[in-house]
């Protein structure tokens, strides 16, 4: 077997011009202004005039290679036979010539990939993995958005929106989805059971202790046995405790919940980067198609749509408006635990008389 | 291949609607592999009982300590075709391009190494080869690295980077991106193949302030792109937007949607900007794609220490370097060597599980600053402290050091 030893090609980050479109390579860096000829679709020209065609596509992410090879042979028959992936696993179709896309839009929307997620649409959810592979997840990621996705189908291929629309899903607090204009989180409400016969055994148990954000854990001997305790007053339910340390078992299938929180943004446009905020808790977690979080989800992508004006991302339009009246337009329940009470908290706080009547 | 299929009456409820669906893809996997029967099953399980079923464990290949995540099921005995069900991350080509044929080759080696399940792409921006035995992780990667594919980040490490298409199709790109993601990263390879440090590290890199990698939310290292001389104005196409949209429109989605104000109509339908007040937010570029460009004296703005909510809270990052050229041979070695340096210290004096961002929330950014040899630039900040707690014993020496950096200074202020 030693024979057998292979050494690692440590080769890093593969070029990028070997698989790209060769308009893109020829015109690296010499962009000059792009449009939108209609959702979907993506028209850039070059400095020297030459002209690239971008059709974008929804995918499930999670992908069989019979579908990845079914959009490869798309890519062949209909485009130039390159393509890229857009950070929310959008498929890009790259062609040359204007001649094909209409006829590649059709294809697509006929074998089941909805052609959209470009500008004031409502693009594909950002997700990670959910029950399918991850080893601390409450919840799923591929059936929420799947879920969710089929019922915002005509927000994605459609640019229907004030402005775009991110949305993110995330299966704990560690929150892989992300920042997004609407993000949905598990958020558990009891503290982590403890399997105190496994604990010494599995975990490194001052790592955990340091890695609780309120310093609720601590050792403790249950049975004789070394363990760890937590105290219930202080624990914030946050879940950290729980990937270095699997007998605290954080997930619930009752008391995890779901959270929706708003606002968030990354563009640096017109204001600062943004964080989400807390608007919704306490929705169950309902497989296989959670409706009470699509029904909260829908409830304030509508009421954006309808009151938004142009250019505004969620977080800059509530803004606008104020939290009293986002709450009042979207019937959402304002709890004491809209309130922050983490480190910085003050700074949440309104310290003025500027109120809207 | 002849496994019984499990009834999965939930997850069947996933086959319907209008948006493709993951479920339709495992079960054609399933038609050929009992890994994805027994898969459909244990995922099925999860969604009666609302609860995950797998653990991680140990799984890697010869020579790198990271970059396999181990997944083993805790319901094997019901299960027991998908008792392991590893995942490969690989890095892709910066800017996620591909031909057809390299992806049909890893989709090739995939079926006959693994599930047939690839995530196009994960989160932290790689290829994840979701779904292998412990015994064919070395055969699958050995294919995947002899095509030109190297293993991408896990635990605490120099994480798998992401960047923005950026150069090869954006007019908004303000410097290479594909020559700096590439520069960084394979510079750090040993610290993304052999985790070391106190936690993850995360590199992004984004072509313009539009920053569509999410950088200053989810790296480490935020390297964006931006310009220091005036926005570019091709004014007749200024006009003919003004023409096609009206007056109101402009008015209403451009001048009094510019975050300083820095933009007027002039009388003729041309627009004057007071360039030294422009924050370089990109709308105005955004509305107006033909008319409005950015600047030519280009290179990025570099933010330091953004990650999500664990253990402090959520940290954005906040600006390090508020303008740095990219463009020559020593421009990319200054930005490796700032990344160096940061990286050194951060592994010698974080706690472990402490990312870079909470290091400096703990030390102080001027302490930080100093260890990696930054000067203060008040580009750094929003505004200067409000509270008096602090010891300024050594202000003239401070103040010095601003007049030496060639600062105009008022006298008296010392």
């Amino acid at each position: 077997m030693a024979a057998q030893v292979r050494t690692p090609i440590e080769s890093g980050v593969p070029d990028s011009f070997q698989y790209m479109h060769p308009l893109l390579a020829k015109n690296y860096g010499q962009w000059s202004w792009h449009d939108r000829p209609h959702a979907g679709v993506l028209h850039h020209v070059a400095e020297g005039g030459d002209e690239i065609w971008t059709v974008r596509a929804g995918t499930p992410r999670q992908m069989d290679i019979h579908t990845i090879r079914k959009l490869c042979d798309i890519a062949d028959a209909y485009a130039d036979g390159h393509v890229r992936f857009t950070i929310r696993s959008n498929i890009e179709f790259l062609l040359g010539s204007r001649d094909k896309v209409e006829s590649l839009v059709r294809k697509l929307t006929e074998e089941g990939f909805p052609v959209g997620g470009t500008g004031n649409s409502v693009s594909m959810i950002a997700h990670t993995q959910g029950w399918l592979h991850c080893d601390i997840p409450a919840s799923d990621a591929s059936g929420v958005v799947k879920s969710l996705m089929d019922e915002l189908y005509d927000e994605f291929v459609n640019e229907a929106m004030p402005n775009r629309v991110r949305i993110s899903t995330s299966c704990c607090q560690i929150n892989c989805g992300g920042q997004a204009d609407i993000a949905i989180n598990i958020q558990h409400t009891k503290p982590p059971r403890i399997n105190h016969d496994l604990v010494s055994a599995v975990c490194e148990r001052p790592a955990v202790v340091a890695r609780c954000p309120v310093a609720a854990i601590r050792p403790a001997k249950v049975n004789g046995k070394p363990t760890l305790e937590v105290d219930e007053n202080k624990c914030i339910c946050c879940g950290a405790c729980y990937p270095p340390c699997p007998p605290m078992q954080i997930n619930d299938p009752e008391h995890s919940k779901l959270a929706i929180w708003v606002g968030g943004k990354n563009s640096n446009a017109r204001t600062k980067p943004t964080l989400h905020k807390l608007v919704a808790a306490g929705l169950p977690n309902n497989p296989p198609r959670w409706p009470e979080v699509a029904a909260v989800v829908k409830k304030i992508l509508r009421t954006y749509q309808e009151n938004a004006r142009d250019w505004e991302r969620m977080g800059e339009w509530i803004d606008r408006i104020g939290w009293p009246r986002f709450f009042e337009l979207t019937q959402l329940p304002f709890t004491k635990h809209h309130l922050d009470n983490w480190r910085g908290a003050r700074q949440s706080l309104n310290a003025s008389t500027h109120i809207r009547f | 291949m002849s496994k019984k299929m499990h009834q999965t009456p939930m997850l069947n409820q996933l086959e319907g609607g209008r948006w493709p669906s993951f479920v339709t893809g495992l079960k054609r996997l399933a038609e050929d592999k009992d890994m994805m029967v027994d898969l459909l099953g244990q995922l099925e399980h999860s969604y009666e009982t609302r609860k995950g079923y797998w653990k991680g464990g140990t799984a890697s290949v010869l020579g790198y300590g990271g970059g396999v995540i181990p997944r083993f099921s805790e319901v094997a005995d019901k299960y027991p075709a998908s008792a392991e069900f590893h995942t490969l991350r690989i890095m892709p080509p910066a800017g996620m391009h591909y031909t057809t044929d390299i992806l049909r080759k890893l989709c090739d080696i995939w079926e006959r190494h693994g599930s047939g399940l690839i995530a196009l792409h994960g989160q932290s921006g790689d290829i994840m080869f979701q779904g292998c035995t412990s015994q064919n992780i070395q055969a699958a990667f050995d294919e995947i690295n002899e095509l030109g594919f190297d293993m991408g980040g896990a635990g605490p490490s120099v994480r798998t980077a992401m960047s923005c298409v950026g150069h090869a199709r954006c007019e908004h790109s303000c410097y290479d991106e594909v020559r700096a993601h590439r520069t960084v990263m394979n510079n750090f390879l040993d610290d993304l193949h052999r985790p070391a440090l106190p936690y993850k590290f995360k590199f992004k890199f984004s072509g313009c302030p539009n920053d569509c990698m999410n950088s200053i939310q989810r790296a480490d290292m935020a390297i964006i792109g931006t310009w220091r001389d005036d926005i570019r104005i091709n004014q007749a196409e200024v006009k003919a937007f003004v023409r096609a949209k009206g007056r109101k429109y402009v008015i209403d989605n451009v001048l009094t949607r510019c975050p300083t104000r820095c933009l007027s109509l002039n009388d003729d339908d041309t627009l004057a900007v007071q360039n030294q007040d422009c924050v370089r937010c990109m709308h105005c570029i955004n509305v107006m794609t033909k008319a409005l460009s950015p600047g030519l004296d280009r290179g990025v703005t570099i933010l330091i220490g953004g990650k999500r909510t664990l253990k402090i809270g959520d940290l954005l990052g906040t600006v390090l370097i508020p303008f740095k050229k990219l463009e020559t041979q020593a421009d990319f070695d200054e930005l490796l060597e700032l990344a160096e340096n940061i990286i050194e210290f951060w592994a010698e004096n974080g706690l472990e599980h402490e990312r870079v961002g909470e290091m400096i929330e703990r030390i102080g950014m001027g302490n930080f600053l100093e260890a990696i040899n930054v000067e203060v630039d008040p580009a750094m900040i929003s505004q200067p402290r409000t509270n008096p707690f602090v010891r300024m014993d050594d202000w003239d020496e401070q103040a010095d050091k601003w007049r030496a950096h060639g600062h105009a200074s008022t006298e008296g202020t010392s």
